[in-house]
């Protein structure tokens, strides 16, 4: 078991690594600080709501993953399967589940870590007036889980492919429609030829839905389980995927 | 010890690897040799557990290399085709995740990188990105990681490709100096490092095995064989004497080479040495030939293919 857990450890810090040796960690991080910010003062108007809270902030951290999360887990394993370095890594004696975990969990980690970064607002908010702290904490947790939702699609569609783009482009259309799925013009497409029951499914396949509800403050058991599970079942799609097409 | 049963694979209809079985014993330097996209990288792929067989199986060292696939792999050094690498890790970065990643720790992992690093006269890039390396210093370090756990069996699939003759000659001196009590398989389509490297040499064709034998053994079959080449003026008058000895099957003119080939076993040198003098040619030249690889590759990768074109993969019917 403790061999195990090294494995993948072991991977996730390789990773890690890379992304701060590359230039793709710190474009990444300024551009999410910055456009997170941005979104919140110009397009959120933090200022002239006056109100003491974060939520023209965390308004848009759906739409800056849609892009961001695609184009960071875009590497992730067609890199891997361009440069051949995944015939070095599975025949490491390594299963298949610690390196999708471990390369996902160093993703993760970093979004995380940009995350965290947005933190000085959080202060601000405090400086200016008198915020529910509790609720500002349930959405950054909220908002974390979302991030790894987008991330193990992204992580599986990477897998697919050895072209980066082709991963990119897909990843942004496929989290694209879980954002979009709880919105009624969308449900409204499906409700003419689905019974009820399947929209109502789709409808709770909402990305924003969910986050929705975290970053109001109710960090509802339910809410928790949907975010598992989805990472859950994108990282088993990418396992699959990768046994079944290894040598592509 | 390496037990092949039967290995096959195929890559939705196509058969890849055909029924491949054989047995590798310490001590053995296996090439496989073969036209590109024989089966030799399929079959490797598939001993060092990177893609499973679709039927067969092997056992590495006592582990089956599908149900108990971690071990198998931890007994096996490899190096893949084309020696794929993380490019933007330092030589030593990279060599202390390899040691990390085959359960080494701290101190260890750390002195088995160095120990490597050092094996392959590694020193001078150590704090190098790979990326940055020249051609044989990534495939010396694509070696480093294949040898750092001290694997009982090492798979390096064309070790030389692409290497200039310099680079070529010291990877082959490494693999050499590697041999003692290992199994180590070797895939080439260079002939000539069969000769150098190996004591045993496969030739896969169209997935299967269509030789397997000594590269001594090989060249025996060819029928240049004990065959006596002579280089000289009056090439004509010359040939229609000399085929008329005893154990000369056949005589064939090149150029202005001439070339005798024997009956069954027949040791020409000496009558046609002999002929020389009596009939007082001026010789440039005169050779024993011990036969000629490219010739054997060639006839034995050819018959294995019946009235097809030279694809090297066969369809299911």
């Amino acid at each position: 078991m403790k061999s195990r857990l090294n494995g993948m450890l072991t991977i996730m810090q390789r990773e890690l690594k890379a992304y701060f040796v590359t230039p793709v960690a710190w474009v990444f991080i300024i551009i999410f600080t910055v456009m997170a910010a941005a979104f919140a003062f110009y397009l959120g108007g933090f200022y002239q709501r006056g109100i003491a809270d974060l939520e023209p902030f965390f308004r848009f951290h759906p739409w800056l993953y849609l892009f961001l999360v695609p184009a960071l887990s875009m590497r992730l394993w067609a890199e891997e399967r361009k440069s051949g370095t995944i015939e070095l890594l599975l025949t490491l004696p390594v299963t298949l589940v610690e390196a999708i975990v471990g390369k996902f969990l160093a993703a993760w980690l970093f979004l995380g870590l940009a995350l965290l970064l947005t933190v000085p607002i959080w202060f601000s908010v405090n400086y200016l007036g008198d915020p529910d702290n509790g609720v500002i904490l349930a959405a950054y947790i909220g908002s974390w889980l979302m991030a790894g939702a987008f991330l193990a699609i992204g992580s599986c569609i990477s897998a697919l492919t050895r072209n980066q783009v082709v991963a990119f482009i897909l990843s942004v259309v496929v989290c694209f429609g879980f954002l979009l799925s709880g919105l009624p013009i969308v449900l409204e497409a499906f409700r003419a030829w689905l019974p009820q029951v399947f929209v109502d499914g789709i409808a709770n396949l909402s990305l924003i839905s969910h986050f929705a509800d975290i970053s109001r403050g109710v960090l509802d058991l339910r809410d928790l389980i949907f975010f598992m599970l989805m990472i859950g079942f994108w990282l088993t799609a990418n396992a699959i995927i990768l046994q079944l097409r290894k040598a592509d | 010890m390496i037990e092949a049963r039967a290995l096959t694979r195929y890559f939705d209809r196509l058969l890849a690897v055909d029924n491949i079985s054989f047995k590798v014993e310490p001590g053995e330097v296996l090439g496989f040799l073969g036209p590109n996209g024989a089966g030799k990288s399929t079959t490797m792929k598939m001993l060092t557990g990177f893609l499973a067989p679709s039927s067969g199986n092997a056992v590495i060292n006592g582990h089956d290399i599908v149900t108990d696939s971690l071990r198998a792999r931890q007994e096996i050094g490899y190096l893949p085709e084309g020696a794929p690498l993380y490019g933007e890790m330092t030589v030593t970065d990279f060599l202390q995740f390899i040691a990390k990643a085959r359960g080494f720790t701290g101190h260890e992992a750390r002195h088995k990188a160095a120990a490597a690093a050092e094996r392959l006269e590694l020193g001078s890039v150590l704090q190098q990105s790979i990326e940055t390396l020249s051609k044989g210093f990534k495939r010396r370090v694509g070696l480093a990681q294949a040898i750092l756990h001290d694997p009982r069996v090492l798979i390096l699939d064309e070790p030389t490709d692409g290497l200039d003759p310099n680079q070529k000659h010291h990877v082959r001196e490494l693999i050499s100096s590697m041999s003692e009590n290992r199994i180590i398989i070797v895939s080439t389509h260079i002939l000539e490092e069969v000769d150098a490297l190996c004591n045993r040499a496969m030739i896969i064709a169209r997935g299967r095995v269509v030789a397997d034998d000594t590269p001594a053994g090989l060249i025996g079959r060819s029928r240049y064989h004990n065959a006596v080449t002579l280089k000289m003026a009056e090439l004509r008058s010359a040939a229609s004497i000399l085929s008329k000895l005893a154990g000369v099957a056949r005589v064939e003119i090149n150029d202005d080479e001439l070339t005798l080939f024997p009956h069954d076993q027949a040791q020409l040198l000496s009558a046609v040495t002999a002929s020389i003098d009596k009939h007082g040619w001026s010789v440039d030249s005169i050779r024993l030939e011990e036969g000629r690889l490219d010739e054997v590759f060639r006839e034995i990768t050819r018959s294995s293919e019946p009235d097809r074109t030279a694809t090297d993969v066969k369809e299911v019917a």
